[in-house]
Parts: C-alpha cells; sequence; structure tokens
C-alpha cells in the first residue's frame, strides 16, 4: 500500500510536468484548431536557453522568468514567420509544417548545443520528507507546485482579463472578432507565445529527471498527446486532469503490470491514446463537435 | 514487330519516352558504378517504393500517417523472422511479408476511419515513436536490441553471366540486389499507376477533395479509405522487405521516428498525389543527408569540430527548412513545380491570347 501511495505521489509530480505541455498543446488548438507537433522541440530547447543562462552563472529563480519570456517572444516569432502564411490553409498542410518545424528545432539545437546529455540541476533538494508514511521528495513537491502556479496563472490570463477574452473570442468567432475590432492573427500568435512559454516550464521541470538532450522531449510530448486527448482536447482543464491520470497510470503501469516494465512504459502511452481515440474521441472534458456539412 | 504495335509505340504519349529512359538509366546504372555506390541507389529505391505507398494515403486518399516506419518495421521483421527462423527463401519472404503488412494495414485502416485527419497524425506519430521499443520486447523473435543479421543471397548463375558479358565484371551481392529492388520498384509503380488513374484513384481524389459530396455521388467512403491504408501498409512492408535485404541487418535502432519523417519529407518533395513524384523524393530524401555529410568534412574552412556536429543536425534541419518552405510556396512539390512552369512554358508559345479550356487541375486542391 505504501509502495502505491509512492508511486502515486510521484506519478503526480510527472503529471504535472505532462499536464502543463498539455496545455500549452491546448491553447494553440483553442487558437487555431492544430496540435502543435513542435510543441516538444520548442520547450526543449527553451530549457537549452535556461540552462546557458544558468552556466553563465544566473541564479535558477532568475534564469526561470527570464527563460518564459523569452520562450513567449520566440513563439510568437515562429507564428508569426513560419505559420501566418499558412493560417488559413488545409490540417494537413498545417500538421506538415508543425512536423517540420519540431524537426528544425530539433537539429538547431543539436547544432548549437551538441547531443551530448548534460545534467541540469534540479532547484529543489532530492531530500524527501516524510507524510502519513510516504516519502515525498521536495523535488518533486516542487515540480508540482510550479506546474500548479503556472496552471492556475494561465487559468487567470484567460478567464479573467480582457486578454484572455479577447484570445478565446478571437479563436471561438474570427469573424465576428475582426468586426468588433480585435487583431485575429496577433491573438493567434499571443496564443502561440503562452503556449510556447507554457511548454517552457515542463522543459525546465523535466530536465533534472531526464538528462538535458536534443531527443529529451520526446517521449513527454507522447505522453502529452495522450493527457490532451484524454482530457479532451479543447478543454485546459481536461489537460490538467489528463496530464495527472497519465502520469499516474503510466507510473503504475511500469511497476504492476509485468508485460510493461520500465521500457514499454511509452507504449502505455500510445495505448491511452488510441484507447481514447475509439472509445470515446472528445476525451473527458470536451465537447462533441458539431459539423454543418 | 506487328504494325498494330508499331502504330501503338508511334502514338504513345511523349511521357512514355521519358518513363522508358528512366527505367534504362536504372536498369543500366549498376553496370557504370561501383557495387557500394549500386547498394546505396538500392536503399534510395527502396525508400521510393515506401515513399510511394505513403503518397497514396497522404496525395490521394488525403489521411496523414506520420507512423509509416512502422509498418516498414513490420515487413521487415516479418520477412527476417522467416528467413531467419524458418529458413525460408528470402525472396519468397518479401511478397508474404508485403502481403501481411498489407493486411494488418487494412486493420489499422478502420479504426482510423473514425479519426479525424489530426488525431490521425497523433496516433501515428505516438505509434512511430514507441516502435523501437515495442520491437525490442518479443526477444527471442526479433532478437531485442542486437536485432538480427540477415544472409544476402548470391545472384544465380544467368544474371552472373548476364552482367558479365556486359561489364566484364562479376556481379557483386549488391548488384543482385539492387535488380531485386529494382524490378519490385517499377512493378508497384506499375501497380500504382494503374490503380490511381482509374476507379479507386479517381474515388480516392474525390474522398480527399470533398468526402460529402464523394458519399453523395456513391463513392463508398469507408472502403476505399482503409483500402489506401492497406495498399499503402502493402507497400511499406515490402519496402521494409527489401531494406533487411539491402542492409544485411536490422535492429530496433533501423526504424527510429526519423525514419517517419524521412518518408513525409520524400512524399512532401516529390509531389503529392504524383507518380513520378516518390521516386524524385526519395533520391532527393536519401541523398541529401549522405551527399552533405560528405561535403561538409571536404570543406578545409569549416572547422571539425562543427562539421561533426553538421554530420549529425544537418539532416534534421534540412528536412525542416525544407519541409516548411515546400509547404508554404510549393504545395506540389517537384512534379508541380515542373508541371506548372511546362504549362507556363506552353502559355507562353501558344500566345496569350489561348485561354485554358475547361480542364480539372490535376493537382490535390485540399492539400
Amino acid at each position: 500500500m505504501q509502495e502505491f501511495l509512492q508511486l502515486v505521489v510521484s506519478g503526480l509530480a510527472a503529471g504535472g510536468i505532462f499536464a502543463s505541455l498539455a496545455l500549452a498543446l491546448v491553447l494553440i488548438y483553442n487558437a487555431m484548431g492544430l496540435v502543435n507537433f513542435a510543441q516538444g522541440e520548442m520547450a526543449m530547447f527553451a530549457t537549452f536557453i535556461a540552462y546557458a543562462l544558468i552556466s553563465r552563472g544566473m541564479s535558477f529563480w532568475i534564469a526561470f522568468p527570464v527563460t518564459l519570456v523569452l520562450a513567449f517572444g520566440g513563439g510568437i516569432a515562429i507564428q508569426r514567420i513560419v505559420i501566418r502564411p499558412v493560417e488559413r490553409a488545409p490540417v494537413l498542410t498545417l500538421v506538415i509544417i508543425t512536423l517540420g518545424l519540431a524537426t528544425l528545432v530539433n537539429g538547431v539545437a543539436g547544432f548549437l548545443f551538441g547531443y551530448v546529455p548534460r545534467p541540469f540541476e534540479s532547484p529543489f533538494s532530492s531530500d524527501t520528507v516524510g507524510v502519513l508514511g510516504v516519502f515525498i521528495s521536495y523535488r518533486d513537491l516542487g515540480v508540482i507546485g510550479v506546474s500548479g502556479v503556472v496552471l492556475l496563472l494561465v487559468y487567470l490570463l484567460l478567464q479573467h482579463t480582457t486578454v484572455g477574452l479577447t484570445m478565446r473570442a478571437a479563436a471561438h468567432h474570427p469573424e465576428a472578432s475582426r468586426l468588433l475590432g480585435v487583431h485575429v492573427s496577433w491573438m493567434l500568435a499571443l496564443g502561440w507565445g503562452l503556449a510556447a512559454a507554457v511548454g517552457a516550464v515542463s522543459g525546465i521541470m523535466v530536465a533534472p529527471v531526464l538528462l538535458l538532450e536534443p531527443n529529451m522531449m520526446q517521449a513527454i510530448i507522447i505522453y502529452a498527446f495522450a493527457a490532451a486527448v484524454l482530457g479532451g482536447i479543447e478543454s485546459p482543464l481536461g489537460a490538467v486532469v489528463g496530464g495527472l491520470i497519465v502520469g499516474v497510470t503510466v507510473n503504475l503501469a511500469g511497476v504492476y503490470v509485468p508485460f510493461v516494465g520500465g521500457d514499454l512504459q511509452l507504449a502505455v502511452g500510445l495505448a491511452i491514446i488510441v484507447a481514447v481515440l475509439i472509445i470515446r474521441p472528445n476525451g473527458l472534458f470536451g465537447r462533441a463537435s458539431v459539423r454543418r456539412v | 514487330m506487328s504494325s498494330v504495335l508499331r502504330q501503338r509505340i508511334r502514338n504513345a504519349p511523349p511521357r512514355y519516352a521519358l518513363v522508358a529512359i528512366v527505367v534504362l538509366l536504372l536498369a543500366g546504372l549498376p553496370t557504370v558504378i561501383s557495387s557500394f555506390l549500386t547498394s546505396e541507389w538500392a536503399q534510395a529505391l527502396i525508400l521510393a517504393i515506401a515513399i510511394m505507398g505513403l503518397n497514396i494515403l497522404v496525395g490521394y486518399s488525403g489521411q496523414l500517417s506520420l507512423g509509416h516506419g512502422a509498418f516498414m518495421a513490420l515487413g521487415a521483421y516479418i520477412s527476417a523472422i522467416l528467413a531467419h527462423k524458418y529458413k525460408m527463401d528470402y525472396l519468397v519472404t518479401i511478397p508474404i511479408a508485403g502481403v501481411l503488412t498489407g493486411g494488418i494495414g487494412f486493420l489499422f485502416g478502420i479504426p482510423a476511419l473514425r479519426l479525424s485527419a489530426l488525431y490521425l497524425a497523433l496516433a501515428t506519430f505516438a505509434l512511430a515513436v514507441v516502435t523501437p521499443s515495442l520491437i525490442k520486447r518479443p526477444k527471442e523473435w526479433t532478437g531485442g536490441p542486437q536485432g538480427l543479421l540477415l544472409v544476402q543471397p548470391d545472384p544465380p548463375q544467368p544474371a552472373k553471366d548476364a552482367f558479365a558479358a556486359i561489364t566484364g565484371t562479376a556481379m557483386t551481392t549488391d548488384q543482385w540486389i539492387y535488380y531485386i529492388t529494382l524490378f519490385c520498384a517499377l512493378l508497384l509503380f506499375w501497380l500504382a499507376w494503374n490503380l490511381l488513374r482509374f476507379r479507386p484513384g479517381r474515388a480516392m481524389r474525390a474522398i480527399r477533395d470533398g468526402e460529402v459530396a464523394a458519399a453523395a455521388s456513391g463513392i463508398n467512403v469507408a472502403g476505399y479509405k482503409t483500402l489506401a491504408f492497406g495498399i499503402s501498409a502493402f507497400y511499406a512492408g515490402i519496402a521494409g522487405s527489401l531494406f533487411g535485404l539491402a542492409t544485411g541487418f536490422i535492429s530496433p535502432d533501423t526504424f527510429p521516428v526519423s525514419l517517419s519523417i524521412q518518408l513525409l519529407v520524400g512524399v512532401v518533395v516529390g509531389g503529392l498525389a504524383s507518380i513520378p513524384g516518390p521516386l524524385l523524393g526519395a533520391i532527393f530524401a536519401y541523398f541529401l543527408p549522405i551527399e552533405s555529410n560528405q561535403w561538409v568534412p571536404s570543406q578545409s574552412w569549416i572547422p571539425s569540430q562543427i562539421a561533426s556536429t553538421v554530420e549529425k543536425a544537418g539532416p534534421a534541419v534540412s528536412y525542416g527548412v525544407i519541409l516548411i518552405v515546400i509547404m508554404i510556396f510549393a504545395r506540389n512539390g517537384i512534379v508541380g513545380l515542373v508541371e506548372s512552369g511546362y504549362r507556363m512554358l506552353q502559355r507562353r508559345l501558344r500566345g496569350a491570347g489561348d485561354r485554358e479550356t475547361g480542364q480539372m487541375p490535376s493537382g490535390p486542391q485540399t492539400v
């Protein structure tokens, strides 16, 4: 029982990381009906920026917000340069472009920083604290805390500010918003920037666990896909809940399902994606989409 | 030669001559280049087969698969296990691998029907990422991370004699494998050409450009979409099987995500929904990293430290840039560029007054 709870807690910490990346995916999906295949690679690149800042002597808690601001700017730049020319293109084109973007960012990171895995210092100590017989590391607590704060901030931004309202309006009714004087295209750019920053959080949180290297996010993005699909791809709340469920499920399956073990955990992510898409394509919190033909 | 045949040859459209020239060039290639280069060309042709299959799925039926490397892996391992465990002749296993992979692809296409293009892309991408670790699991079959070594066949005596008569040198195993590959590639391209210019191809394009309209016109949408998946997996299975033959060794790392991306690059560069596109795209996608890896270290002005990073990161950067640039500026790839160039030239020659007749454009409209 204690082992079980232990696994649940560390699963929640992993889930917080997946939730941040899944939320980034949801933000872009809501803005333009597109799954951004480059989200993980963008997060990885931001983490390298944080690494570079920290290794130049900057303290983690200064480098962290600086990286998020840079990632925000980078996200906007990517939207303006790469996505804007094809904003109205069919899904197939957009998916291929984000996949190209993923490959490109991965290659550029490899070019600039090399492929040698680097240890990334966690700002939290790996000491543990006992709560009700379960040992939780400060690192896990820190990850859960940081992810929670970020998710809360995004929620507040989207639901309780004018900018958030405008962004949602631009995503839901581009034509009507344009008539009301909203710069729809810039709102999309804002969405990309926000997604890049939220994704960067997941990268920085996961880097101390998996060493930092260009292919670091390849597995994480699959879990984030699973989380986003499970929660319903247009629901921010769903992304968070989905992320936590995926984190715990993957962790438990790795230990309790003998066939899965340590090396097939990724396949659990795939299984979740496939199962949700076939049984309940709208996920837990998504609305059934109605299409006029 | 009968007069009917002569008549038909004289009346054949000019592009038939082009096809004949390309086939002759490909057939004659091993007689002029080294055995090592021949082996590289064989792999390019194998890639062309897989890309042709992916093109049927993406370009014609409009379903995006980012996980075709997984089908290639399946074909390769079916062949390898049959040859390795059951001591079957490798050449016999190639069609078996194709048919089995095609069958599994067909089954895969049934749940795929329910998914939107976006979700399908997502699920197949996840499949591509998971493939290497899935292969590692059944160790006693797949050899785990160590992979499987395959015995490459010696060329048969008649082929040896014929080759020696032309070039004066003995035929190597690589050259024999090249001819096997070329034979399969020609057969499969011919098959695709016949399939796509008639009813199935028209039906697939109609579905791609408007599913509801296609259904209203009496096209069996579900049937053709799963059929496209099956055929496309069949091509990938054959390509995977040939790949094992050509390299003599397969392991989980032979089929990384980047292979699936490479296939997609080939489709996009060559031109969606075209028959010659996959061949051009494959040659491009296969030789680009190889050539650049040879070129970069040979340049003395590039420091060796940078050169070694370029070798690793170069393919990813160039593939990424190419995917983005082509999708923004030339959505129908090389073939599309050539076609529009040709049409422009023709219009110039004919004069501006000659308006286009109401012909349907051949390129994909919704891609």
